[in-house]
């Protein structure tokens, strides 16, 4: 595959890491008992420990831990038995401690990996450095007033999780297919909800350009992303932006950036020199984070298949293609939509590949124009098993079956209602059928005439006007068999 | 007038020999007297007249009801304002109790007031106070001493008789050392053993609630009641407390006494160096082995201590920045300029100072060689207590190297005034339990203090050891 983009000069290489900061779920914050809900009106949810009074202590939340211990396995990565917490000192009106709590020397999760599988069959691996919990600070909000900036805390305490990669990135796409890969196993694992709107999910870009075979270049960071598609827009531009400037004979600044959602261009924040010293030491206020084999082993055995696990399966029960497969997996409520459908009969198992197809294409395109989520579909797993059984025993063509579709999502009714009510079972009667084309053979001698004298496309004609006849029920292999065979006697 | 015991009052109440309203009324009027001192940075009467009638309304059995106790200013208090003696606390009003202070509530104490403190307790003398210097009680008229500190102004409390019992916190000896200047018992427990919630932060590692008392029995009840595990202190200790008093036990025939040699120091006054010898002779007399021992650490507790505590305090005190609560500065035109003008005017030169020097030894390309190095040699020094406590049960030293100097002294040569902490440091590095009794005078007739350390969670030994001395002392 080619990955290079071009320049004026050279071709060029992206290099690209991602620090991905996930908002561990839970009902509590990571050193208080906070509630951690989203929305709630400003400073609502703030306890003494989140607000940094005197004399306050931090407690760990058990909860999150295994949340994270959870997360690292479903990385494919090392658990490690000690951590650490440190403190990360820096003032900001957000940050009420002066510091944040953080893991820097002694993560709680280690090296692990991810696969990322594209649309040819192929896949790759992006390696992971390290996970480590850590706590979110408040925000500040400088639009209520002209002149003063105001500060809600509610945020302030709750548990994130940092996932560092290794540079192993080498286009925008894959960064996409990489953090949609984490937010897919992150929420098959019930450890964040993905809701990257929300800011649950959100990334910090590190990238550099090199001619290939070159060692990295100078990187910069693109702060905070909380959208795929501005991730992928931040890394485009500001690939460009280096590649500029090195064939310009200049270099790369380390710095870090941030980007405009609006003008899609990043701009420095600050530089190497303005870097804070965040004078890292460990929190005496915390002990160090241990955990046993034991409590892994438990935290292991609770957790669901994930999205890879279940692919694999996919792909052998079903015989479906890696590519059909991970779609399937790449969001739970995909999976488990498309599990409850296959199994709501056992006829359909033999017909995995148009259960897929009725899914992914059909049903999607159905909820992504009426901006509607998988999770509240109007059409169950069990109608559209049922509608896809229909098409399966030929009891209605693949055509029709599509209006049934849009039926069924807009009324609510059931596949087997509709196709009664309106009448739409498909005509497989051999009588009833030859009637129909021998009307249309009838009606239509001249075209008959055509077709004979080698206007082979002409048949399409008349199975149309067969069609027609039948309000488009008639079984159309039977429809076109008959024909020809008909067609062909007169010759 | 003698001053009456704890043990004594708790006894005079129950058979009605004085009531809780006559017997605070006593320590109110002294009070009052003797506000020259400048014991309290906050004393109301209307409050403690407040407690007295909700107590006199309370018919339950409560073990220390209607004692009069001093709080120092460190500890927040839904009652009383609490400001760590820093114009940055000035107007503070903590809406929760500390756990320590709670403890004493639930056990019907009276809160007489908030004692004066070395701001955020980092001072050896008190006289870093943004509320001005506490005067030792037994300065002579033309000549102020200092009472030590940090918690100088909770010694001075009980050495006045403001109070049957104080609270205090000890970090590099903040009750020790003031204790032995103001001729008061103060224990600091192991490190653990109270909880720190509610505890205005210095260096978290180190700080230590304790008690000062009129004497070893009465510390040990109090102690007995603010100790106890906290689940909202993640280094609070899960351990089984003794009835201490109950435990009492002044035959130490048979124990050993550590005398560590690295203690005797040059230019250590005559007269601590008497009374250290002094100690060891009564306790020999008491069937006590002696054993010379040696803890080879020592010399580095000092500056080990002076890097770890103000890093700590670095960290701990940057949440006092003008946003949330406190003072803050009206000079601001920007965020910026608001932390600086704030942090500029609220916090006092000492603590400043100290924050400085914290932020310096954790600043990367110095952290290794400080910071790093620092808790290398802690840890050294925890391991040389750790091998003398297999060859005696307590170890007992000087508790400062003077006895209360003038008010003035030191006042501007930090390491002068850091050296006050030389006997005490090492044990608060090492999370270990001391406490220091009146032992002897020195030759202005000033007390002098004798400093007992225990092993890990063993105050009852410490105690042990101290009422013995203190009973043959006496």
């Amino acid at each position: 595959m080619n990955n290079l983009i071009k320049g004026e000069k050279h071709d060029w290489e992206m290099v690209i890491g991602l620090e991905i900061h996930a908002q561990v779920k839970s009902n509590s914050k990571l050193f208080s008992s906070s509630s951690t809900k989203f929305g709630s009106s400003p400073n609502s949810q703030v306890s003494l420990v989140d607000a940094a009074m005197p004399g306050m202590l931090p407690v760990i939340n058990k909860y999150c831990v295994e949340q994270a211990v959870k997360t690292g396995v479903g990385l494919n990565a090392k658990i490690n038995n000690y951590s650490v917490f440190d403190r990360k000192n820096y003032f900001y009106a957000d940050l009420p401690q002066g510091y944040q709590i953080s893991q820097y020397k002694y993560p709680i999760v280690g090296e692990g990996k991810v696969t990322i599988d594209f649309k040819d069959g192929t896949s790759k691996d992006i390696r992971i450095v390290r996970l480590h919990l850590e706590q979110d600070a408040g925000k500040s909000l400088h639009d209520q007033n002209p002149s003063k900036t105001y500060v809600d805390l509610n945020r302030s305490g709750v548990a994130l999780m940092e996932i560092v990669s290794e540079p192993d990135i080498r286009t925008p796409d894959e960064a996409g297919m990489y953090i949609s890969k984490i937010r897919s196993i992150l929420m098959y694992l019930d450890t964040c909800d993905g809701n990257m709107q929300e800011g649950s999910l959100r990334a910090d870009v590190n990238i550099s350009v090199r001619k290939p075979g070159d060692k990295y270049g100078t990187r910069c960071e693109i702060k905070n992303l909380n959208s795929i598609k501005f991730i992928k827009q931040a890394i485009n531009y500001e690939a460009k932006r280096q590649i500029e400037i090195l064939e310009s004979g200049g270099s790369i600044e380390q710095n870090t950036m941030l980007f405009n959602t609006s003008t899609g261009k990043t701009r420095p924040m600050r530089n190497k020199e303005e870097a804070h010293d965040y004078r890292y030491f460990p929190d005496p206020d915390l002990l160090p984070l241990e955990i046993s084999k034991e409590e892994i082993g438990k935290i292991k055995s609770s957790i669901p298949e994930l999205p890879d696990e279940l692919k694999n399966k996919f792909i052998e029960t079903y015989k479906l293609s890696n590519y059909d497969a991970s779609v399937l997996t790449a969001e739970k409520q995909t999976s488990d939509y498309f599990n409850e459908t296959i199994n709501s009969d056992s006829e359909l198992k033999n017909h995995a590949k148009i259960v897929v197809n009725w899914i992914t294409s059909e049903l999607f395109s159905l909820l992504n124009k009426n901006n509607q989520d998988l999770n509240n579909s109007p059409v169950s797993p069990e109608n559209l098993g049922q509608l896809i059984k229909l098409i399966s025993t030929n009891e209605i063509s693949g055509k029709i079956a599509k209006d049934v579709l849009e039926d069924m999502f807009s009324s609510g009714k059931t596949a087997r209602q509709i196709v009664d009510e309106k009448d739409l079972q498909q005509v497989t009667d051999h009588g009833e059928i030859t009637k129909v084309i021998d009307e249309v053979i009838a009606e239509n001698p001249k075209m008959v005439e055509q077709y004979l004298a080698g206007k082979d496309k002409l048949l399409g004609f008349f199975v149309g006007q067969a069609m027609k006849l039948t309000k488009g029920k008639a079984n159309p292999k039977m429809l076109n068999d008959i024909l020809k065979q008909k067609l062909n006697k007169k010759n | 007038m003698s001053k009456s015991s704890l043990k004594q009052t708790l006894k005079d109440l129950d058979t009605k020999k004085i009531s809780i309203r006559e017997l605070n009324q006593d320590y109110l009027k002294r009070i009052k007297e003797n506000e020259n001192l400048n014991v309290f940075i906050h004393f109301s009467e209307d409050n403690v007249l407040k407690q007295i009638d909700n107590l006199e309304n309370d018919n339950s059995a409560k073990k220390l009801k209607g004692i009069p106790i001093a709080i120092k200013d460190l500890f927040c208090t839904k009652s009383m304002p609490t400001t760590a003696a820093s114009k940055i606390l000035e107007n503070f009003n903590p809406t929760y109790e500390s756990f320590v202070t709670q403890k004493l509530l639930d056990e019907g104490s009276i809160f007489v007031g908030k004692t004066n403190l070395d701001e955020f307790a980092m001072g050896s003398a008190t006289n870093t106070s943004f509320f001005g210097n506490t005067i030792n009680p037994l300065s002579k008229e033309n000549e102020p001493l200092a009472p030590g500190g940090s918690s100088g102004g909770s010694a001075a409390a009980v050495a006045a008789d403001l109070c049957l019992g104080a609270t205090g916190t000890d970090t590099g000896g903040s009750i020790r050392q003031p204790a032995s200047f103001c001729g008061v018992v103060g224990i600091k427990p192991t490190y653990g053993l109270c909880s720190r919630w509610g505890i205005a932060a210095f260096a978290s590692s180190l700080d230590q609630a304790g008690i000062f008392s009129h004497n070893v029995e009465d510390a040990s009840i109090l102690l007995q009641s603010i100790a106890g595990f906290d689940q909202r202190d993640s280094t609070s200790a899960k351990v089984d407390i003794p009835n201490y008093f109950e435990n009492l036990d002044d035959d130490l025939n048979g124990k050993t006494v550590g005398i560590p040699k690295e203690y005797s120091i040059d230019g250590t006054p005559m007269e601590i160096s008497q009374i250290w010898e002094d100690a060891i002779k009564v306790l020999e007399k008491k069937g006590v082995k002696i054993k010379n021992i040696s803890l080879p650490h020592t010399k580095y507790a000092l500056p080990t201590y002076y890097i770890i505590a103000p890093a700590e305090a670095s960290s701990n005190l940057a949440r006092y920045d003008g946003v949330k609560y406190g003072f803050r500065s009206d000079e601001i035109n920007s965020l910026d300029e608001m932390y600086e003008n704030t942090r500029a005017q609220g916090f006092g030169r000492e603590v400043k100072r100290r924050i400085l020097i914290g932020t310096y030894v954790l600043s990367a390309g110095y952290y290794d060689a400080y910071y790093l190095k620092a808790q290398k040699v802690r840890k050294l020094i925890a391991d040389d207590f750790n091998k003398a406590f297999k060859e005696c049960d307590f170890i007992v030293t000087p508790t400062a190297p003077s006895a209360a100097f003038p008010l003035n002294e030191k006042q501007n040569d930090p390491i002068k005034m850091y050296l006050n902490d030389v006997f005490t440091v090492p044990a608060s590095l090492a999370g270990l339990p001391g406490i220091s009794i009146p032992f002897g005078k020195d030759k202005n007739n000033l007390p002098l203090g004798i400093q007992i350390l225990g092993k890990h969670f063993d105050e009852q030994q410490v105690f042990n050891a101290a009422v013995s001395l203190e009973r043959s002392y006496e």
